[in-house]
């Protein structure tokens, strides 16, 4: 099984980025997705710089892939999901129906994201239909679900023409709005965020009034209060038929326990994390 | 612009034909509709009595087969395309790509429209969801500003459908996982956001509380208005305050931006509420058909205030919102 760095979800500066990604091509991971997700408003690096960052990483020998928005509204958003899908070198995850459709227009094979509705094996098949020679499922497909899917992907013949990539550990991404929550909490416009959201390196807490963290705010994204941890389930993942096990970014010691699980380590799940969503439970149920 | 209106029930569909809706769209009593509640929605000889109901009186009905069909299952979506094709229907609201790729090949005359689920914002979406499976018309999230809007409108190869009121989802459609996060539950596969066999209320000391999969979601002082515990619209504490960290309980109502809207070249005003009663579609649709008839050609709307007391009554806290089609809201 390979291991990849997601794409940083949260709102690091220039420094905090390139110090991130400094140590990400010294760690054992594989594959190293890059690009802002979240919001366009966010610019600790240009386009072209991510491009740039993103040849400096190949050079390392790990696979490289620039990830696209999830919520693409404004045309100048178009404009710079069509410098990432031209970019002529690197692959692009596609979070999004317009990027695949101008992905597709080229024959740019891609990378469909998690944040895509593919459930079933008719939908998948459409797609790699259209290029996604890598699939990262929907973050609240069980286990069972997705071997379904990979079963009948093998039974119709079009298993073998795509990776599939398991959102394996960090904070789920659960939601997308218009609204910007970090800026509202501090009651700023989402015109005037004053990057608020940049406060938080991990997200802003929602907690109930029983002080239980339910979820976190991210900007225009809401994500789970709790990390998600499949580590422990390696040999399961790998049994469903997953390919790739991906580490979605935070801040403290990180890069140490991507490289642990690369090099074979399959750590007992900790209390305070999740793993619901893969036995069919409610995502937040704790690991167990 | 075409009135289309909400029946949850056979009840509120004659409702909403007698007051004037142009379309009227519904859903089936299983879980390809995404408005899967318990007691709600059309199945048996009630579907016929629907269609004919709305035949006799010359208007449209849609039909929402708008969950995204799990593994094993596609047959059952399969089926509702069959059966609202065999019904007679004037158009399918459909999300999930296995049961639109499905309906355009064995109902190719059927018209196809993209759900609000479909999650399509931008041009290029809809370009993909056109080319493929000759969708004719798609229904935006509520997540695009009015000037957004207006943009797509230009650059749409098909025509567009916007929400006028009701309830406002605060995430873009589609893309929310936060109630099967909560309770197992999943919008895109179930149909249900913060379903009620989740939900508990108890009276305690500190006030009524509401509890979703045991998550605290409110307590209400005495003589709070307790709303539907859903779970986006709950309060929280935030870097120690305690307020509606995602959105207050509010309605989403449009009708100061009709003018806009019509001159945008939206298709379609698309009023929410298939969960709700015979007696709110009735209101609701009296309310929109005078604005719309109102509007006419006209560069302006004058409203009624009272059209804005009925729309207060019937939304949730008694408030209104443009919401994201004001880039302040945002």
């Amino acid at each position: 099984m390979k291991t990849s760095i997601g794409p940083v979800l949260w709102f690091w500066n220039k420094e905090q980025l390139e110090s991130f990604y400094q140590q990400a091509m010294q760690s054992d991971a594989d594959i190293i997705y890059l690009g802002e997700t979240v919001c366009s408003k966010r610019r600790s690096l240009k386009t072209s710089e991510w491009i740039e960052l993103a040849a400096k990483i190949a050079e390392t020998g790990k696979q490289v892939v620039l990830s696209s928005m999830v919520l693409l509204e404004a045309e100048s958003e178009l404009k710079t999901l069509k410098t990432l899908c031209n970019n002529g070198q690197f692959m692009v995850e596609a979070n999004d129906m317009g990027a695949i459709h101008l992905l597709a227009e080229q024959k740019i094979a891609f990378v469909g994201g998690a944040a895509l509705n593919i459930y079933n094996t008719a939908t998948l098949k459409f797609l790699v239909d259209l290029g996604m020679t890598r699939w990262a499922p929907p973050v609240e497909m069980s286990g069972d679900q997705l071997k379904a899917v990979l079963d009948s992907a093998k039974a119709q013949g079009f298993r073998d023409q795509f990776e599939v990539e398991l959102f394996g550990y960090g904070h789920l991404p659960l939601a997308y709005s218009a609204r910007c929550f970090s800026a509202r909490a501090k009651n700023l416009p989402k015109d005037d965020c004053q990057f608020i959201c940049g406060q938080w390196p991990e997200g802003l807490a929602v907690n109930s009034r029983e002080d239980q963290k339910v979820f976190v705010i991210n900007g225009i994204q809401t994500m789970s209060g709790a990390r998600q941890d499949l580590r422990y389930l390696k040999q399961q993942a790998i049994d469903a038929g997953v390919d790739i096990f991906r580490f979605s970014p935070h801040p403290e010691n990180f890069i140490n326990a991507v490289s642990a699980f690369a090099n074979g380590e399959v750590p007992t799940a900790e209390n305070d994390h999740c793993s619901g969503y893969w036995f069919n439970k409610p995502g937040m149920e704790p690991a167990v | 612009m075409e009135l289309v209106c909400p029946a949850g029930s056979l009840p509120a569909l004659k409702a909403a034909v007698d007051e004037g809706a142009d379309a009227v769209y519904i859903g089936f009593k299983d879980d390809t509709n995404a408005r899967h509640f318990a007691g709600l929605n059309l199945a048996g000889p009630k579907l016929k009595q629907a269609v004919d109901y709305v035949k006799k009186h010359d208007r449209r009905i849609f039909v929402a087969i708008n969950t995204y069909a799990s593994e094993g299952r596609l047959d059952h979506w399969k089926s509702a395309v069959d059966k609202a094709a065999d019904l007679g229907v004037d158009a399918l609201i459909l999300a999930d790509v296995a049961t639109l790729e499905y309906a355009a090949k064995k109902h190719p005359n059927l018209s196809r429209h993209l759900s609000v689920q479909g999650s399509a914002t931008n041009k290029e979406a809809l370009n993909l969801y056109h080319q493929h499976f000759g969708i004719k018309r798609a229904i935006l999230p509520r997540v695009l500003s009015i000037a957004q809007v207006k943009h797509l409108c230009q650059a749409s190869p098909v025509e567009l459908e916007v929400f006028g009121f009701g309830s406002l989802c605060i995430m873009a459609e589609g893309r929310c996982h936060l109630s099967s996060y909560m309770t197992g539950e999943s919008p895109n596969c179930n149909g249900c956001c913060s379903p009620a066999s989740h939900v508990r209320w108890q009276e305690t000391e500190q006030g009524l509380e509401c509890r979703l999969n045991d998550v605290l979601i409110d307590r209400y002082k005495d003589g709070e208005n307790a709303g539907y515990p859903t779970l986006c619209k709950g309060r929280f504490e935030v870097d120690g305050n305690i307020f509606h960290a995602l959105e207050e309980p509010t309605s989403l109502n449009t009708m100061d931006l009709l003018p806009e809207l019509r001159d945008a070249g939206v298709c379609a005003i698309k009023l929410e509420g298939r969960q709700r009663s015979p007696a709110y579609a009735k209101q609701v649709t009296g309310v929109w058909r005078h604005a719309l008839d109102r509007l006419g050609n006209h560069s302006t709307l004058q409203i009624e205030p009272q059209w804005t007391e009925v729309l207060d009554k019937v939304s949730e806290g008694s408030q209104t919102t443009i919401g994201p089609y004001h880039r302040s809201w945002q």
